[in-house]
């Protein structure tokens, strides 16, 4: 009763800023051309045979609602006979949709899955419907600050000092070159499903590249803008993550099950592991994440080379470099830039992390082992560990 | 481009504007982008784009945008759910002037045509609904895609015009004589049949089909598989084979003759025409006759009366005149249909399947009942056989239909219906013992055609509660309803009625409680006419042709045969009695009533229609023979003096109703206008009563 879990294929929209390029677009009519596109692309897997669908949104009222999972399904012509299932872990929603049914699938329940996660941050603003218990406040159970992800960034800066914000906008920048160059050499396109987008005012178009990246940022540039969480803070829009809409999908199956159908195996599941910490630095959730899954898999953070975090917010990222030893500028972190560059649709980005390291694996066969990791809000962390199928052996152990 | 004007008093044109946006076409593997342009006027699906000469202006400015940018191809686009739906038809019946007709048509030609003579290759993307001026676009682009839900048509030919910007011209060549007659013709005379998209595949109308969910996309893949040369569309040279154009040319003319019952209607004719000029013309030589066409069709009374006739029926779906207050109408849990014969079957079974309410059928005894039942039940099973039913709703719903020789099952019912054999006293004996069942609330409808409401409830406790509720056979496909109030007849009923009538889907007119409402009014007249010609001595193929150059579906005699002599009799009996001497008793159909002759023709092997001789040694022929002509002018007289007597005596309301009574109750076409609009064009109107029925310009030139 228990199988490998790999990750067949991953694919995403071009992401979009919020009010922007999907303004007029649905959520659920993103999601589902992506399913769609997916199926399209991956023609040996037939619909029929996928056991669930497991798709993430961190707001699931209108066009996310609906129980989105099985909705969308329906919307893209899957099999009525295929089931499927909504999810939500906030940020990790689609990392958590991967490693729910990644978790069927070796108990040897599901042959094959498809998790996924969609996010419409224009139809959808952060904190719409919230309502926070009282006693959050009455029993001084969080700070106020916890409630707000730019405020747990800056909460972060006042934890490490010495992760300033000129080191987070040099990040950032760092970020935003590595997403122009990987977009200027094609290698972000490969994995981007074009989805037509309404406009009453433009007529039809088509999303073709991510809307949010902004070539050619200077630390400069970033040095001017102003810190909206409080004043004299660290945490800009231009070292975080943006308001963004868009879409993700990946297949994962059962090892064997893929191998008789003789499907791409772009990655292989190691270990996962999620983990909390204290609500207001919800950012440093992927430290104990992380070490949590590399305990579970017997490896070490030196084993692991290559690593997708997601960048809500460039301190985040640094405070897990720096517990880890690792430079802010190791080639071995995002390979094409981050959610910093390219953007955050929360629910959706769990996969996009998935998309980019198993990009990464085919181009680094020397590279055995990579991480996807992201921070999530209320404080918690997730973290999968994968193994490389293109694996050469000629690095690392 | 010149500018052109909307006609003065026409509606302001609802502009549809075309926007472009260039689609990069790196992630869909080609180099540079496309120029995409999106028909979209900025309302929901409810109002369709439309073509008026702003829009076309707008148009014209998108293709020059797309033709000027580095684009490598240039496709087009509707809004959600609709591509276009032709040309802006609410202007045309304002026009008064042949040139501004011809310039309107010649804009169309001018801006769509661009499209086919582009330098670069043209698509259309068909998302939605595509309706002739929004259909012919598409045919002038170089490839064509739809999506699985659109339907597409041509329906000028119905609309009494032709397809007269580029489509009469382009799809002869594209898809050939035959299947364009299809389209053109066949379809549109078939009460305007839209092509499904599987259909307009197979005819060749579009190239390729794609499901709505991702059309754009898969549309922008087809044109990139088009323009890397991996996908290659080849068409056909039709222009060769002569005899395939004068057959399928030929195949048109009898349809439009077996429509029209041998008239020459223009537009029909005209539309081959152009279809068969299309084998060796030029398209701009195509185009030019194609605007001469549009033209004179839109400079003659026949298309205002069309039109007229066409929106009517599209108000009059949605507007029932005279109705009172929804609000009024009670809820309807429960309906009883007294009569299990073939008419009452009828009546249960779309009561049934349209208000999923119980439904009970009463009659005399159990086998009456059972046979009724089961012809409900067949219906059902035949339904879901063609799968236009689940087998879930008609289980449903045969378990909502039962009978019983007890009419105490009626107690509970909140609507009963009565089709029992046409006889004032059984009706009213029967409504008397119904009262002392049902609730004071239930509805006491029948579904006379000639006998009085207002009799029926007379004596009657509760005669707010009885109202006419008259169907036209077969029940299920004609949809016109005739509801007749009496004196007593309160808004409740009536709003319940309607109510009742509107999930029914049909098109009701309320009548005033009067021999034979509307339509078998006018019928019985005008027949009566023609059969008192016949007992004079006209010969009956002279006398039965007399209407042909309306263009009626069918000839007096054939309705006769399609009604039967005894129903007709029976009604003109009634008429004669109530209104007079003008309904005449034709001692032939007394003759054919006896014998027991049913039809005066009857069809051969190859359909063809010959007199019955039986029937033939029936006939008192007189000896005062009429020409045609003459009995045509009788029977429109009599038709005209009848229609203004039923307005002055506050049948309807208006004219219009009569006028939708024609088109919806006995299928009289559109061309006629339902039929005052022809009887004040021809001059009988005043001739018989001083004045017209319409205004100058309402159905008609002004």
């Amino acid at each position: 009763m228990s199988e490998r879990v790999v990750l067949v294929d991953a694919v995403r929209s071009p992401f979009g800023k919020a009010g922007s390029l999907y303004s007029e677009t649905r959520a659920d009519d993103i999601m589902v051309r992506i399913l769609r596109g997916l199926l399209e692309r991956n023609p040996k897997v037939s619909p029929a045979l996928i056991d669930d669908v497991a798709i993430a949104a961190a707001t699931q009222t209108g066009d996310q609602g609906m129980n989105i999972g099985r909705s969308v399904s329906l919307l893209a012509g899957i099999p009525n006979s295929v089931p499927g299932y909504s999810i939500d872990r906030w940020c990790a929603g689609a990392l958590t949709a991967v490693t729910t049914v990644s978790g069927a699938i070796a108990m040897g329940q599901y042959d094959f899955a498809i998790a996924g996660g969609v996010e419409h941050m224009g139809h959808h603003p952060m904190g719409e419907g919230m309502d926070p218990n009282p006693r959050y406040l009455a029993e001084k159970l969080v700070d106020t600050d916890a409630l707000q992800m730019g405020m747990t960034a800056e909460r972060l800066h006042d934890k490490f000092p010495h992760l300033t914000k000129a080191r987070a906008d040099a990040y950032a920048v760092a970020s935003q070159n590595k997403t122009a160059a990987a977009y200027s050499s094609g290698k972000i396109q490969r994995d981007l499903i074009p989805v037509a987008v309404r406009s009453v005012e433009l007529g039809w178009g088509v999303a073709t590249v991510d809307e949010p990246p902004r070539p050619g940022t200077t630390v400069e540039a970033l040095g001017a803008l102003k810190t909206p969480f409080r004043p004299m803070g660290n945490v800009t829009a231009g070292n975080a993550a943006g308001l963004n809409d868009g879409a993700t999908a990946a297949i994962l199956a059962s090892e064997s099950k893929a191998k008789e159908l003789g499907l791409t195996i772009k990655a292989k599941l190691v270990s996962f592991a999620f983990a909390g910490v204290e609500p207001e630095i919800m950012g440093y959730g992927p430290v104990p994440s992380t070490i949590k899954a590399l305990s579970k898999a017997g490896l070490s953070i030196e084993d692991i080379g290559l690593f997708e975090i997601n960048e809500a917010f460039a301190i985040q990222v640094l405070s897990f470099l720096d517990h880890f030893g690792i430079a802010d500028d190791d080639p071995r972190v995002n390979l094409y830039g981050g959610a910093i560059a390219v953007g955050h649709p929360l629910a959706s980005s769990g996969v996009r992390l998935m998309i980019n390291l198993a990009r990464g694996f085919e181009e680094h066969p020397e590279v055995k082992y990579g991480v996807t990791t992201m921070c999530i809000g209320l404080g918690m962390g997730g973290t999968v560990i994968w193994e490389n199928p293109h694996f050469a052996g000629k690095a690392g152990k | 481009m010149s500018e052109i004007k909307l006609p003065e008093g026409a509606p302001d044109e609802v502009i549809t504007a075309a926007h472009v946006r260039e689609i990069d076409l790196t992630l869909f593997g080609h180099n540079g982008s496309i120029s995409l342009i999106t028909l979209d006027n900025g309302m929901d699906h409810n109002r369709p784009n439309t073509f008026g000469p702003q829009s076309l202006a707008s148009l014209n400015e998108a293709i020059k945008v797309a033709e000027a940018s580095s684009s490598i191809a240039i496709a087009i686009t509707g809004k959600p759910f609709i591509f276009a739906a032709g040309a802006d038809l609410s202007a045309l019946s304002f026009l008064n002037d042949r040139e501004q007709a011809l310039a309107i048509g010649k804009l169309g030609h001018d801006v769509f045509r661009r499209l086919g003579e582009s330098s670069k290759p043209t698509f259309a993307f068909v998302n939605g609904l595509a309706l002739g001026g929004g259909l012919e676009v598409a045919l002038h682009c170089r490839y064509r895609t739809v999506a699985t839900t659109a339907f597409t048509a041509l329906p000028e030919v119905f609309l009494g015009l032709v397809p007269g910007w580029g489509g009469a011209t382009i799809l002869p060549k594209l898809i050939g004589p035959k299947n364009a007659v299809q389209v053109i013709i066949l379809n549109a005379l078939n009460n305007n049949t839209m092509m499904k998209s599987k259909e307009a595949l197979a005819l060749g109308v579009v190239d390729a089909v794609f499901e709505p969910a991702d059309f754009i996309e898969n549309s922008i893949k087809f044109a990139v598989a088009v323009l890397n040369g991996s996908m290659k569309i080849d068409r056909k040279d039709f222009t060769k084979d002569e005899n395939e154009w004068t057959e399928a040319i030929n195949t048109g003319k009898a349809a439009v003759a077996k429509k029209f019952g041998g008239a020459e209607i223009p537009q029909a004719i005209k539309a081959l025409d152009l279809i068969a000029a299309a084998r060796t013309n030029t398209l701009g030589a195509g185009f030019g006759a194609e605007d001469q066409e549009l033209a004179n069709l839109t400079m003659n009374d026949p298309l205002r009366a069309s039109l007229y006739a066409f929106n009517l029926i599209q108000k009059k779906r949605k507007k029932v005149e005279g109705a009172p207050k929804p609000a009024l109408a009670r809820k309807v849990s429960k309906v009883g249909v007294v009569g299990a014969g073939l008419m009452a079957s009828q009546l249960a079974l779309i009561i049934l399947r349209n208000l999923k309410v119980p439904v009970v059928i009463t009659d005399l005894d159990q086998e009456r009942i059972d046979k009724g039942l089961a012809y409900i039940r067949g219906e059902l099973t035949k339904l879901v056989e063609k799968k236009r039913m689940s087998p879930e709703s008609a289980a449903r719903l045969s378990s909502l239909v039962s009978g019983s020789t007890d009419k105490s099952i009626f107690a509970d019912a909140s609507f009963v219906i009565e089709a029992i054999f046409e006889e004032l006293e059984l009706k009213q004996k029967l409504f008397k013992e119904l009262e002392k069942i049902v609730s004071t609330e239930c509805i006491l409808a029948t579904n006379t055609s000639s006998l009085s409401v207002t009799k029926m409830s007379e004596g009657l406790a509760n005669p707010e509660r009885v109202i006419g509720f008259h169907f036209f056979n077969p029940v299920a496909i004609m949809p016109l309803l005739e509801i007749a109030r009496t004196p007593a007849t309160d808004d409740a009923t009536t709003a319940t009625a309607v109510a009742i009538g509107k999930e029914l889907k049909k098109t009701m007119v309320i009548v005033k409680d009067s021999p034979a409402f509307v339509v078998n009014r006018l019928l019985t007249r005008f027949m009566g006419e023609i059969t008192d010609a016949i007992d004079e001595g006209t010969p009956p193929d002279v006398a039965d042709s007399a209407m042909k150059p309306l263009g009626l579906p069918m000839t007096s005699l054939e309705l006769l045969g399609l009604v039967g002599p005894g129903v007709a009799l029976h009604v003109a009996e009634t008429l004669h009695k109530s209104l007079g001497d003008r309904y005449r008793i034709s001692p032939t159909m007394q003759a054919f009533v006896k014998e027991g002759v049913k039809t005066f023709y009857i069809k051969d092997d190859k359909g063809g229609l010959n007199p019955n001789p039986a029937a033939l040694t029936l006939i008192k022929a007189g000896n005062k023979a009429s020409t045609s002509d003459q009995v045509r002018i009788r029977a429109l007289k009599a038709l005209a003096s009848e229609a203004r007597l039923m307005l002055d005596e506050g049948v309807v309301s208006t004219a219009a109703e009569i006028d939708i009574c024609m088109l919806l109750g006995c299928g009289w076409p559109l061309h006629l206008g339902g039929v005052l609009p022809y009887l004040d064009r021809t001059g009988i109107s005043e001739e018989v009563s001083g004045q017209r029925f319409h205004p100058a310009g309402v159905a008609s030139l002004s």
